[in-house]
């Protein structure tokens, strides 16, 4: 049973990219925030500046962005650690993607309730917090499991710029004994029940705030 | 009578409002005097709605002056579709409230909060104060039992009874009404008109309303508005309208209404 002893290096390799995927979507949500409010809130500088901001990250190649961030900043004198490159690079990206699922729920909700916040005096920043987010981010957090699934996936490309995480670890174990098959095997099974523990813990999240905010899907009058 | 008591409380004075090229107030002129209750009525597409949206602050207009309580709506060098600034706007608001024809209540709280939450936010009231608002007010329109529900719990009628205790909630001297029970079913249209019919002996409290409901515009308003094409064609005492209505359209609407 060869594989066992495989199996040391590929959890030493999926703590690592469980680290860079939690750390990246953290990163993210907040960008997401920023940048989807920014788009339907902010006047035309910040939302045009908000737009190219998701246009850019949307519009280019994942890798390209990490090879850019990675071998092409430094020629400029701005460099970070391999890691934290690889955070921020994935962050930027969930922040992009999350943007438009931000813009997109605040945009759902329904006019009257803009109607009805302005009737009660309401000013723009307490419509905001107190009644168009808490009904938006329930629509929002189905779209953001998917983008953490998806991030976690994407998280594999950071072993191109020599971050061991489990993709990486794979394939030097790979190279050294050839046993493609067990390997990858493993290594998808890796993936597979990460993605698992995130699904559930969006799930559990998505049933918290439903139940916090005590309204059910169908509720919207 | 002093000059005071006799100034209008609401007044437009040659208030053009457009959609595109659809003209839905036509040099439009109109006075409430305070604590009046006025029922607006007439086709739909005739303008009563935008006369409340307007005051509501909800939509602009293009031309002419429109003041309420002294506040004129438009500022000198204002800028944007209202012609002033935010802050204005704000400062009316405060003066008036308004019940959709859909509730619009805020799903995600409950009827307590969907009524304490504008005193907090907006009016600085303490929690404990706007709750004791709210307790008083949910007693007003008969929900009490229901504070801890959610909108989504409740009936149409129920919902639309909330709406009314939020909008009250806020103190405004001018209360609109933008035709209130035409969302609900038919039984549940008294328990509104009930509330509504509450509130008309209000002494203070102005009120407009948009109704179709005939019988109870003519047991409620001091003045009756008909509409048409974006003009008041025939306006007086709800007998006035009602029995003996002078203009063709008038006969018209009312025979086809009250049938």
């Amino acid at each position: 049973m060869p594989w066992v002893s495989y199996l040391p290096s590929l959890a030493q390799g999926a703590f690592v990219t469980a680290w860079i995927t939690l750390a990246a979507i953290a990163i993210g949500a907040v960008l997401a925030f920023v940048a989807g409010i920014a788009r339907v809130e902010g006047g035309r500088a910040v939302s045009t500046l908000a737009l190219c901001y998701t246009e850019l990250f949307r519009g280019t190649s994942l890798l390209v962005q990490l090879f850019w961030f990675y071998y092409a900043l430094p020629l400029i004198g701005i460099s970070f650690e391999p890691v934290a490159t690889g955070i921020l690079v994935l962050a930027l990206h969930v922040g992009a993607y999350g943007s438009e699922i931000v813009r997109g729920a605040l945009a759902s909700v329904s006019v009257q309730q803009h109607e009805a916040a302005r009737a009660l005096n309401f000013g723009r920043l307490h419509t905001l917090i107190h009644i168009t987010l808490p009904q938006a981010i329930i629509e929002m957090l189905p779209a953001f499991g998917n983008l953490a699934i998806e991030t976690l996936k994407l998280s594999s490309l950071v072993s191109l710029i020599s971050i061991a995480d489990l993709t990486f670890r794979a394939q030097s174990i790979r190279n050294l004994t050839l046993d493609s098959a067990g390997v990858y095997t493993l290594t998808l099974l890796g993936y597979f029940a990460m993605s698992l523990v995130l699904m559930l813990v969006m799930r559990l999240i998505e049933r918290l705030a439903r139940r916090g905010a005590a309204f059910p899907r169908a509720a919207h009058s | 009578m002093t000059e005071n008591a006799t100034a209008p409380l609401i007044e437009f004075a040659g208030v053009t409002k457009r959609f595109g090229a659809l003209t839905v107030l036509d040099n439009f002129n109109f006075e409430v005097a305070p604590g009046e209750k006025v029922t607006l009525i007439g086709p739909s597409g005739s303008g009563k709605s935008t006369v409340l949206r307007i005051l509501m602050t909800l939509e602009p207009f293009q031309e002419g002056r429109l003041t309420l309580d002294g506040l004129s709506y438009q500022e000198p060098g204002g800028t944007g579709p209202f012609r002033a600034s935010e802050r204005h706007l704000r400062e009316i608001r405060s003066r008036v409230g308004m019940v959709f024809q859909s509730f619009n209540l805020f799903p995600h709280m409950s009827v307590m909060r969907n009524v304490a939450e504008a005193p907090v936010r907006v009016l600085g009231l303490s929690r404990e104060e706007a709750q004791a608002r709210a307790v008083d007010l949910l007693a007003l329109v008969g929900l009490s039992d229901k504070k801890d529900h959610f909108p989504s719990q409740l009936s149409g009628g129920q919902q639309q009874r909330v709406a009314i205790a939020r909008a009250l909630a806020m103190r405004p001297r001018v209360l609109l009404f933008d035709e209130p029970t035409s969302a609900l079913d038919p039984q549940l249209v008294g328990e509104v008109l009930a509330v509504i019919g509450d509130l008309a002996h209000e002494h203070d409290l102005t009120m407009l309303l948009v109704t179709h409901e005939m019988r109870f515009a003519r047991e409620v308003s001091d003045r009756v508005c008909f509409f048409d094409k974006g003009r008041i064609c025939e306006q007086g005492t709800p007998d006035a309208i009602f029995t003996a209505p002078s203009h063709p359209r008038t006969c018209e609407f009312l025979a086809s209404v009250l049938r």
